[in-house]
């Protein structure tokens, strides 16, 4: 019940880059000012900016044209129009499908799944379409201008198909990007980043954040770099990998082992696919023990691939087995949500018994 | 009680009622099953088929059940309202206040063996299907004795021992789903039926379409029930379909379009298309009704029509108040007695609150059961990585 209180006092300040990292993102780093906004409307002026600059830009999906169910679209229908900004029918196939054709012709097809756990529709639009377009044209046609969002993890009470992660399966399939945010400023660049990233993008966005999460977000235009991930908070005893909404349970959870003398080491991934497996390995080098952490179910979840490639790279460094705090295998329960989340204590005693290996 | 078992012993005596018999020997609320036909309201529109007739067969303990009944549903989601409110109920909660005489005018017209799937908004389909209240309320608030013993909440309601198959999150998924079931019926020549429902909005659905094609290809007895309450969540109906009569879009195979808001056009309805399944394969039924919540109870409901739309169709069509005239005109009750009989499914609903407020949540352990047959082995830990939890053997 603590784990669940923990959650709900989550409108905590995010961790700001530091300075001393391998890879900061300067371009957000530079202008600190901007107005406090939470995660939703972080993505609402992500999503203005990504249609004002381009002209060929479209959003799409079910309920889009009021606002959304999360209101990640407010006001884009009116400012740019029905032609532009418009409802779907419920069918995430033909959704994805239809935002696959509109990218072959060099469009930037914005597409919105209303819950991550409805994409499995298109999954088979995603993998076989999407992802080998370029691929098997030999570079004819390209479907890059295609970004499709979707809000994704545990939000307290969602049960089965409210909260799930399926960001594992996505990441099993060359040819597309996975990319995943933790606060509102980083979406916004990253958001942007994906839509004009030449490549097709499935953009995961934590859901328990949209409202809970408030940071200052400048409100010019910039991006973030994909496929670079970031330290977000320095140590030497033992590094932590997350993305999402899962990196302020660690954080919580780093804290509460600095207070036991362990100092841990944090980094943001940000891009699942294709992941900055250089700045993790060398966290590792340095600290020589790595925790993954996810709400996604253990067994084939991301953390299996990242322990692996950390394993290939840097075995002999290694002082201890790579642990992963991660959802059960389980489908996502309704009333044993406290129990089957990556909680903070749960990473605090993987965090304390890797380092007593 | 006794009144009524006078009454049905004398009920020969009794029909047509006039008011002027005295009090003492007037009948009370029937319990007549004699028959009684009544034309519905609205005529039926067929699509590649001939309508069955407006005259509907009724009686006036078959009426009476469907204002019981209904009136039951309308409670009972009302009460889930404000445990929703109270946050005694987590999660996603799909009201079908409104849309009650689908699920009574279905029931009277076919069996227990005949399946009924449907999709999340299950709460009344389930208390049609025989389901108990209390159950309904233990499941509503995750409770051990809930119907699914807790682990599936509002949108996975399900009963076995009445061809009740639930319940289901994913739009559309229950199509497909129930046309296999159909097949099995058809397999095990059980002479019975399947009705797979769904809204407007999975009526876009990609494997709607596959699975229509299979059933008829395969002549399955598969009744495939759009309930059109013109809303897919906040979309209207004429903003996301090229084509609104979901009764015609089976092409070939036959449909129906109905007025959902009458209990007893529902009934003939859906009488008829069991016939005609059982003998000629799927058969598509438009029930045109209307949900006076929104889509959830995250949705409030206004944003995409007018609070005047809602209080209009509450006036005008509303399923309860036409069952309420049927029985003051044809006599079968007093305005009285029906207000009574609403006091005490009132009374019954919050008994049945009460009583699901005190069960027990289900056991931690139960977090791993019902995963495998037998599970793979997997292991959890507690917070004390050390402390092995569970095998799953």
């Amino acid at each position: 019940m603590a784990a669940l209180l923990g959650r709900f006092c989550r409108k905590l300040s995010f961790p700001s880059s530091s300075h001393g990292a391998r890879r900061v993102s300067t371009t957000a780093c530079e202008s600190e000012t901007g107005k406090p906004l939470n995660l939703y409307s972080a993505i609402n002026q992500a999503l203005h900016i990504a249609l004002d600059t381009d002209p060929r830009s479209y959003v799409f999906g079910e309920d889009v044209g009021f606002g959304g169910v999360f209101r990640c679209t407010t006001g884009l229908s009116e400012r740019f129009g029905k032609n532009r900004v418009f409802n779907t029918p419920l069918c995430e196939q033909g959704i994805v499908g239809f935002g696959i054709g509109l990218a072959a012709m060099g469009n930037r097809a914005i597409v919105e799944i209303q819950f991550a756990d409805y994409i499995y529709p298109a999954f088979d639009q995603i993998v076989n379409e999407a992802a080998k377009f370029r691929y098997r044209s030999g570079n004819q046609f390209n479907c890059g201008g295609l970004t499709i969002r979707a809000p994704y993890g545990a939000v307290g009470h969602g049960g089965h198909y409210h909260s799930q992660s399926p960001e594992a399966f996505f990441c099993h399939v060359p040819g597309i990007k996975v990319v995943i945010p933790r606060s509102p400023r980083e979406a916004k660049g990253l958001l942007l980043s994906c839509i004009r990233d030449p490549n097709p993008v499935v953009f995961f966005e934590p859901k328990w954040l949209y409202r809970q999460a408030v940071e200052q977000v400048p409100e010019h235009d910039y991006m973030i770099p994909l496929s670079e991930a970031e330290v977000i908070r320095e140590g030497n005893d033992i590094t932590l990998v997350g993305w999402g909404a899962q990196l302020t349970i660690m954080e919580q959870a780093c804290l509460d082992a600095e207070k036991e003398g362990i100092s841990c080491e944090l980094i943001d991934l940000k891009t699942l696919l294709p992941w900055d497996k250089e700045t993790v390995e060398a966290s590792v080098k340095k600290t020589g023990r790595l925790l993954i952490s996810h709400e996604a179910p253990v067994t084939g979840g991301f953390g299996a691939e990242i322990s692996a490639t950390i394993l290939e790279r840097c075995f002999l460094k290694l002082e201890a087995p790579v642990s992963r705090v991660c959802g059960l295998d389980t489908p996502f329960p309704l009333v044993f949500e406290p129990f089957y989340m990556p909680t903070k204590n749960k990473i605090l005693d993987a965090i304390k018994s890797t380092v007593n290996y | 009680m006794a009144l009524s078992r006078l009454s049905s012993r004398s009920n020969s005596f009794l029909k047509p009622v006039t008011t002027a018999l005295p009090y003492a020997i007037r009948r009370h609320v029937s319990t007549d099953t004699s028959p009684i036909t009544i034309e519905t309201a609205v005529p039926f529109t067929p699509h590649q088929c001939e309508a069955p007739s407006r005259s509907v067969e009724t009686s006036s303990e078959e009426i009476l059940s469907f204002f019981r009944d209904m009136a039951r549903m309308r409670r009972m989601e009302i009460a889930a309202d404000s445990l929703y409110k109270a946050k005694l109920i987590r999660g996603f909660c799909h009201l079908y206040d409104g849309q009650e005489a689908l699920a009574v005018g279905m029931e009277a017209a076919i069996t227990k063996k005949d399946a009924i799937i449907t999709s999340y908004r299950d709460h009344c389909t389930f208390i049609g299907r025989g389901g108990k209240l209390v159950d309904a309320f233990s499941e509503l608030m995750g409770r051990k004795t809930g119907c699914s013993h807790g682990k599936g909440g509002s949108m996975h309601f399900y009963k076995k021992d009445a061809s009740f198959y639930g319940g289901h999150g994913i739009v559309g998924a229950q199509i497909p789903l129930g046309c296999g079931i159909a097949f099995a019926q058809k397999y095990n020549k059980d002479e019975a039926v399947t009705f797979a429902m769904y809204g407007d909005g999975a009526a876009n659905q990609g494997q709607l379409f596959e699975a229509l094609n299979i059933a008829a290809l395969w002549d399955l007895p598969a009744i495939l029930v759009c309930e059109n309450n013109h809303y897919g969540m906040g979309t209207a109906t004429w903003r996301s379909a090229k084509s609104p009569a979901y009764f015609k879009r089976g092409d070939y195979v036959p449909g129906l379009k109905v007025d959902g808001m009458d209990a007893l056009a529902v009934k003939q309805a859906c009488k008829f298309a069991k016939e005609h399944a059982l003998k000629n394969g799927p058969f598509i039924l438009e029930m045109d009704t209307y949900r006076y919540h929104g889509h959830s109870m995250s949705d409030p409901g206004s944003t995409y029509r007018t609070r005047d739309e809602v209080s209009g169709v509450r006036q005008v069509r509303d399923p309860i108040e036409r069952v309420r005239k049927l029985l003051l005109s044809h006599d079968i009750a007093t305005e009285k007695e029906l207000k009574d009989m609403e006091k005490e499914i009132r009374k019954e609903v919050d008994d049945a609150v009460a009583q699901a407020k005190e069960s027990p949540v289900p056991d931690a352990s139960e977090l791993f059961t019902n995963m495998y047959v037998k599970d793979c082995g997997v292991e959890s830990f507690g917070a004390d990585r050390k402390e092995l939890k569970v095998t799953l053997a």
